[in-house]
Parts: structure tokens; sequence; C-alpha cells
């Protein structure tokens, strides 16, 4: 690496000029692995807490499991998977999805606990189905809770997106591997500093569809 | 009563699982059409158990419960729950919705076209009193009082022959609490609704209720009656225990002032002498007596006043610290009288005086 910085200007503007439509396209990739993680984590984890909400025994068991998905490390279950789906989105997917799931299954069953239970047995005994009660009072009203899970889920998963590099995907995980393997830093702090600045922007734009969606959380007034 | 009641329990007994002694046991009750029946009771009596048994949030172990004439069983309960209005003490306002989508709750599930809603809105927001302006306000805007006028209009949203409230003014003060009273028997008396309503407050039952049920721990039904008749002859020990030592002076909340006897009271006109106006004052046996003008009452002065020598007319009349109205229960008139230093308090309708009350009129009323 001292090699490297030796070797010439340590962050050189022209090879980011060069590669602008290559690290377009990371951009996009890092995004499209995300955003693909995110929706399909979103839906298993709704699906899973929904089981959990209707029969409150399978909850603990269903945060154990997703707990321990949570916790191998990212490197390992990569290399677990490979060999079953190999090198491909598939296999990024996977792993991507189940980091996503505890947190999400956290957030959208506290959510949906913390609806007041006089609200509850207000909207039932004025002719709510179970359903009805479901989509139109118990979900919007978890919605700020299921979003804070939604903004950690897509910050952990940016993140860990740059790891599957290593099994050929990575979005601009692949400059910060081949800045790595080169020892060239400016493919490094390319790759490193837009994918923070991604983990930013989703951050704040999810922060913003929430204050968008649930405007009668911000107003308190009259008591 | 009439013939076909708008609610009927016929020996309805509740067990709820794990436990040995029925939370309500084999009750029959009858709630006539546009009759206030208030549930009171004790806690464990089971009061809120039956309330939840009419809309079924809480099924029968056995027994039957019929709605204008049909089991309740006989539709699915989110279909019979749209047909009866529901409050609950705390409200259950939805956070997420505006005032005006809050009040369009049932009328909405049950699939009502949108102008009519919106029409319907209009016309809960002008019956309930609340400000226009509030349509577009969210629940944690508004005040207690202001959120339990939108829970009332939202339950008689889509215009349910049946309300049940379940202890509606619990959770506000006795202020507000005493004016929403007054607001539920206003919109009573126009709506016409059978409403059945549970409460702790034996108060509250004698106010509002046409007829109260008393129920013992157990879901015993111990008296049923108008609050006058449970009042004047407590059916027994424990009905008599419920009601408090008061109970005289709670039966005074049930006659108005209008009903009692009135006595004219030491009024002499302006133009009168002081003599003329010393035995006004003694035949009443009163130390100050109440001067007319121009046909009107418009104050006392007191015997002392005349002592100078001077006559009614050079007096200035002072002011009753105190006057009751004719639509004033006689509770209410107890209180402006037994703080009077003479033990009475003038009537008037508006301007126009009616006459005195006394303390011996107020104590007859009790005895009778």
């Amino acid at each position: 690496m001292i090699t490297a910085q030796a070797a010439g200007p340590f962050f050189r503007w022209d090879w980011v000029g060069r590669n602008l439509g290559a690290i377009w396209d990371r951009v996009v990739e890092h995004l499209t692995l995300t955003a693909i993680a995110i929706g399909i984590g979103l839906v298993i984890a709704m699906g899973l807490s929904l089981v959990a909400l209707r029969w409150r025994r399978t909850y603990a068991p269903i945060t154990w499991v997703t707990g321990i998905l949570y916790t191998i490390p990212s490197l390992a279950l990569f290399a677990l998977l490979v060999p079953f789906t190999g090198l491909s989105t598939l296999t990024a997917e996977i792993g991507l999805v189940s980091y996503t799931l505890l947190i999400l299954i956290r957030n959208i069953v506290a959510g949906i606990d913390g609806v007041s239970p006089e609200v509850r047995e207000a909207a039932v005994g004025m002719g709510y189905t179970r359903r009805r009660l479901f989509f139109e009072i118990e979900l919007p009203l978890a919605m700020p809770v299921i979003v804070a899970g939604i903004r950690i889920a897509a910050v952990t998963v940016i993140g860990l997106v740059t790891v599957t590099s290593i099994i050929g995907q990575g979005g601009l995980g692949f400059f910060i591997l081949r800045g790595l393997n080169s020892f060239f830093w400016t493919q490094i702090i390319v790759g490193v500093a837009l994918s923070v600045l991604l983990a930013v922007i989703i951050d704040l734009l999810l922060a913003g569809g929430e204050r968008a969606l649930t405007p009668w959380a911000r107003r308190r007034g009259a008591g | 009563m009439s013939d076909s009641p708008m609610i009927r329990l016929d020996a309805v007994t509740k067990v709820f699982p794990g436990t040995d002694h029925p939370a309500v046991d084999r009750l029959t009750l009858e709630v006539a059409e546009g009759e206030v029946v208030v549930l009171v009771g004790p806690s464990g009596c089971g009061k809120t158990t039956t309330l939840k048994m009419i809309n079924r949030l809480i099924e029968p172990t056995s027994g039957t419960i019929t709605v204008a004439g049909a089991d309740v069983t006989a539709v699915p309960a989110p279909e019979l729950r749209r047909s009866i209005g529901y409050v609950i003490q705390q409200i259950g306002l939805f956070p997420h919705r505006t005032i005006a989508d809050n009040i369009a709750t049932v009328p909405r599930l049950l699939g009502w076209e949108r102008p009519r809603i919106e029409a319907r809105i209009d016309e809960l927001i002008d019956l309930a009193d609340l400000d226009p302006a509030m349509r577009d306000r969210y629940p944690s805007e508004l005040s207690g009082g202001q959120r339990q006028r939108v829970g009332v209009a939202r339950a008689l949203a889509a215009d349910p022959p049946v309300l049940l409230m379940d202890e509606p003014f619990g959770a506000v003060d006795p202020i507000v609490r005493a004016r929403l009273q007054d607001e539920l028997l206003d919109l009573q008396a126009r709506l016409r609704k059978t409403i059945v309503l549970v409460t702790h407050d034996v108060d509250e039952a004698i106010k509002l209720g046409d007829r109260v049920a008393i129920l013992n721990v157990g879901g015993v039904l111990e008296q049923y009656a108008p609050p006058a008749e449970i009042l004047r002859s407590p059916a027994d020990a424990f009905v008599e225990g419920f009601l408090g030592s008061d109970r005289g002076i709670k039966r005074l909340s049930l006659i108005a002032v209008r009903d009692a006897t009135l006595v004219e009271g030491p009024i002499v006109d302006a133009a009168a002498t002081a003599a003329e106006a010393g035995a006004a004052m003694a035949q009443h046996g009163l130390d100050w007596f109440g001067i007319r003008r121009g046909g009107l009452v418009v104050g006392w002065a007191a015997g002392s006043d005349l002592d100078g020598g001077a006559a009614p007319a050079d007096l200035e009349p002072r002011p009753f610290a105190t006057a009751l109205g004719p639509d004033d229960s006689l509770r209410d008139a107890l209180d402006a009288v037994i703080t009077s230093h003479s033990r009475v308090a003038p009537v008037f309708d508006g301007a126009r005086y009616l006459g005195m009350l006394t303390i011996e009129e107020i104590s007859r009323e009790i005895v009778q």
C-alpha cells in the first residue's frame, strides 16, 4: 500500500473522469440489489409477522431463526451459498434478504402491537372485519415504526452490498475490491464514499416519505 | 313497556374460561324502544360484559339476545356491529384519520356513496355542536370534551336505532362531564334512540336513565326500575347501600324547581311604607324584604335599612346573590337555599319573579 501511495497522487480525479459511465452503472447496480433485497425482505417479513401476530407462540421461534441469520458473518454466508446457487445475483439476494428479516419483523410486530387497545376495540365494535382492521387501521398506525425498521434495514443492506463483490456482484463494492487488489486508492475511496452517500440519501428519502405518509403523527395541539 | 322491546336479554349467562363463577348470571332484561337504560354496579358486576354481549364483542355462554326482534347471532358479528352505535370511555378515535374521516367510519364500512357520506358528516358536525373548522383536524388536536363529542357523532353516523355507551364520560373532568351529560339528554330528546349506557357512577345513572338496572357482583340483577322508584323504595339492602346514605338528596336531582311549591315571600312595592314592609317581614319571619318596581322584583333590602326612618322607596335594592330558574333541580336549589342565611332562594323565569323556595319545601319533597 505504501508503494501504491508513492506511485502517484493519492486521489486521481482523472480516473474518476474517465470512468464516470462505469461508476454510474455500479451505482445503479448497488441500488437495484438494495431495492430487491428490501422489497423481497418486506414481503417475507410481512408474511412472517402476520403469522407471529396471529399465532403468538410462533413469534419466539421466528425471531430466533431470523436472529441466527442476522448473526452469521456475511462473508461466511455467501461462501456457504456459492456451492448451491453459484456466483449469482440470487446468491447475493439470499444473503441480503436474510439480513433484513429480523429488523423488519421486529418493527412490524412492535408497530402493530403499539396500536392502542381502545382504537382496536372501537374499530371492532363499529364493525371492522379482521382484514380491514389490519390494512386500514393497524398498518397505517404502525407505519412510523415500520418505516424506522425499513430505514435501518436499507442502511444495513447498502453496506452489505459491497461485500457481495467477492461473489462477482457488489455494486460499488466492485471498486473497493478492485482497489484493494491493486492498491489503487482512488477506486477504494470512490467505492466507500459513494456507498456511504447512498446510505445517507436513501435514509433521508425514507424519512421524508414517512413524514409525507403520516401527517397525523406530527400535529399536536390543544390538550 | 312496549310489547316488543328493542333489546331483549333472555337468561344470558357468561362464564369466562378459567373461572368458576359466572360474570353474568342468567340475566333477563328488556329495553324498550327510545329508552335510556343505565347499567350500574360495583366493579365485577358484569355491566360492561353485559353491554359487550349485545354487540357480540363478548359471546354469551348461554341465553339469547335479540335486537329489534332478531337474534344477534343471525348475522355475522361485523355486520351486526355496523347497525349498533358504540361509544367507549377512551373514545378510541382513529389518530391517523381526520375528524371528518373518523365520523365517516361506519358509512364507509357500509359502502355509502361519497356525496351521501359528505352530507352526513356535515349533519353530524352540526348535531354534535362541533366547529366545522374541525373537519380536517386530527384527534390529537382536540380537547377531551371535543373528542368525546366526535366519538358520539361517529357512533350516530349511520343513524343506528341502538346506541351502546361504555362509561362514555369516565375520562373527562367533572365540569365537562356534566355538560356532556346534558348534551346527551338534549340529543336524546331529539333523536329518541334506544340507549344502553354503562357507568359506575350512581349520580350519572340517576341523571341519564329512564330506567336503571342495578347489578351486583356476578351479574345479578338487584333492581330494574325508573330512578325515582329506586330512590324511593330500594329493592334490598344491597341497592340501599349502593345508593349511599344521601338517597333523599339524590332524589332531589330528579325534581325540577317548577314542580315544587313556592311561597310568595315578603315582596313589597317600592311605593310601600316602612310599616307595610315590616308587616311583610314579620309574616314570613324574615329580616329582609324584596322590592318590586314596575312589576319586576328588582332586589332586596334588609329590615335594618329602614331603621333611620327611611321608606322602601329611598332604598337602593341589593341584587339577589343566588337566584334559581324553573329548570334547576331541587338538588341545585338545596345548595342555594342552605347557603343563604335566611334559608330561602328566589326563583325567576328570566326576569319574571315566580316566588321563593324554602328549606321546608325541599325537605317536604325529600320525605314525600
